[in-house]
């Protein structure tokens, strides 16, 4: 059986887009075949940080307007090969998504693979309940500061009451995914600790995203962080995470970094 | 099915959605209303701030002159006016909000309630997220879990979290005085009986995440520790 995930924050910058990838490249490696979908019409980014920029054809509106067929639209990954991207369009209007188109595309992926996990734009506006209309599960991305546990409180309202499935009076299973976590600066107060992140939130959690400068260079070469240094402490937490969503159970740990020769010889500085 | 084929016309689609408003009936002397006014803005600011105002002229005579200065008025305390009731069409200049009429009292459920008893109470089971706003005005609120930041209850009797209340309660709004809000944890935005706000500031910090719960000791809000 397929499933719909969208990953969704209402605030921006959080990390959508680099969990989206990262969550799916994890899932593709334990040979489960995955698309990654980008909502994000307009300011598509997904593309870039799976590395396909530059091969993108065909995108999403594409196929919504009957332009394009769905096989010619998807992308598959150069590395690996049960990972597909269905790109956005960084030109076209966003008014161009339909209820109706998004229905269909969404059906059809569902025939084709066993995870469509959809990048949510940021915001509670038409793209973000496009994305998140036909999900089974939402991961809701969150940094630990005010502004963005009170948008996700937000966003699992919207994912309650405005999703098909809430309409058919069944549930989206929901999880909260903790990013650009700093155990550091939690610590020293500077940042809202995990027990109350969740219980504002009152959804489970599906991991905690160290800060990591892993991330950015990951992304600054266009792979997911799971592709790149599966052994950084961001991508085994992604993976746990991945792990989790398959039904496993996980210890939940706080991963930290390994720290190298060089960076205990530089001590702090290195931060 | 017609058999005359008829010509395809584009229709023009026009779709209702409708408000809770705020009525505003503001009294003579008009400097002493807006100072009224004032203190409550004093003791929550932005409370108006977004949400729809119509205003009931129906209590004065004003000249047009006179509206347009209550207009202004409001809209330097960011109250902006969506529609007047209680006037002439004739009385009202080009550029000023619309003359409403058939505006009816009414209560808003914004969720779906779960369970609802006939006896004028509205039970939710799941928790209030940020954004929502639950107006029930018929009786009392009960909530199974927290009321989140940014999200409102509005009733017209008690308001009960069984969970952190975040947000803002509004007991009492049809003029129930003996209305009360109790919640598990207390860490409100905004608590209202019967018209008497305190905001978040103002509430006793060493409440904070204590069962407590609000109530109105004659015209003065008492927020005091459960057991
Ligand atoms: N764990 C992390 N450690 C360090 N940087 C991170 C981490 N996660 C994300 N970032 C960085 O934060 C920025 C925003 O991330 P991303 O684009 O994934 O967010 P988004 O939620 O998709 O944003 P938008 O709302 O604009 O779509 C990027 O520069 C990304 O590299
Ligand atoms: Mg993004």
């Amino acid at each position: 059986m397929a499933k719909v995930l969208v990953v969704t924050s209402g605030k921006g910058g959080v990390g959508k887009t680099t969990s989206t990838a990262a969550l799916g490249a994890a899932l593709a490696q334990n040979g489960e075949r995955v698309v990654v979908v980008d909502f994000d019409v307009g300011l598509r980014n997904l593309d870039l940080v799976m590395g396909a920029e530059r091969r993108v054809v065909f995108d999403l509106i594409n196929v919504v307007q009957g332009v394009a067929k769905l096989s010619q639209a998807l992308i598959r990954d150069k590395r690996l090969e049960n990972l597909w991207l269905l790109p956005a369009s960084q030109t076209r209007d966003k008014d161009a998504l339909t209820d109706d188109g998004v229905r269909r595309i969404i059906a059809d992926l569902r025939t084709k693979f066993d995870w469509v996990i959809c990048d949510s734009p940021a915001g509670i506006e038409r793209g973000a309940t496009l994305a998140m209309r036909y999900a089974d599960e939402a991961v809701i991305v969150t940094n630990p500061e005010v502004s963005s546990v009170r948008d996700s409180d937000r966003i699992i309202g919207m994912l309650d009451s405005k999703t098909a499935r809430a309409e058919r009076g069944e549930r989206v299973t929901k999880h909260v995914l903790i990013t650009r976590y700093d155990s550091a600066r939690a610590m020293r107060g500077e940042m809202l600790g995990i027990d109350d992140i969740l219980d504002i939130l009152a959804t489970p959690l599906l991991g905690i995203i160290p800060e990591s400068q892993d991330v950015l260079r990951a992304s600054n070469i266009g792979s997911p962080v799971t592709l790149n240094n599966a052994a950084s402490a961001p991508a085994r937490a992604y993976f746990d995470a991945a792990r989790r969503l398959n039904g496993e159970d996980v210890a939940m740990t706080v991963p930290v970094e390994r720290r190298g020769f060089m960076n205990r010889l530089l001590g702090r500085r290195a931060a | 099915m017609s058999a005359t084929a008829e010509p395809q016309r584009q229709l023009l689609r026009f779709r209702g959605r409708s408000f809770v408003a705020f009525v505003f009936s503001p009294v003579v002397p008009i400097m002493g209303w807006l100072e009224e006014l004032d203190a409550t803005l004093a003791r929550s600011p932005g409370f108006f701030a977004g949400r729809p105002v119509v205003l009931d002229l129906s209590a004065l005579e004003l000249s047009q002159s006179a509206i347009a200065h209550l207009i202004a008025s409001l809209q330097e305390r960011s109250i902006r006016v969506l529609g007047i009731e209680g006037v002439d069409e004739a009385q009202l200049g080009s550029g000023m909000p619309p003359v409403l009429t058939g505006g009816r009292q009414c209560s808003v459920e914004d969720a779906r309630p779960k369970t609802k008893a006939p006896s004028g109470s509205l039970l939710l089971e799941t928790p209030v997220r940020s954004g929502q706003s639950i107006v029930f005005t018929e009786g009392d609120v009960t909530v199974l879990g927290s009321v989140g930041s940014g999200a409102e209850i509005v009733a017209g009797g008690s308001i009960h979290v069984y969970g952190t209340l975040r947000g803002r309660a509004m007991a009492g709004v049809n003029g129930n005085s003996s209305a009360r809000i109790y919640c598990q944890k207390i860490e409100a935005e905004l608590l209202a009986i019967d018209g008497y706000y305190q905001t978040a500031d103002e509430i006793d910090g060493r409440l904070r995440n204590k069962p407590a719960q609000a109530w109105l000791d004659g015209n003065i809000m008492r927020i005091t520790p459960l057991n």
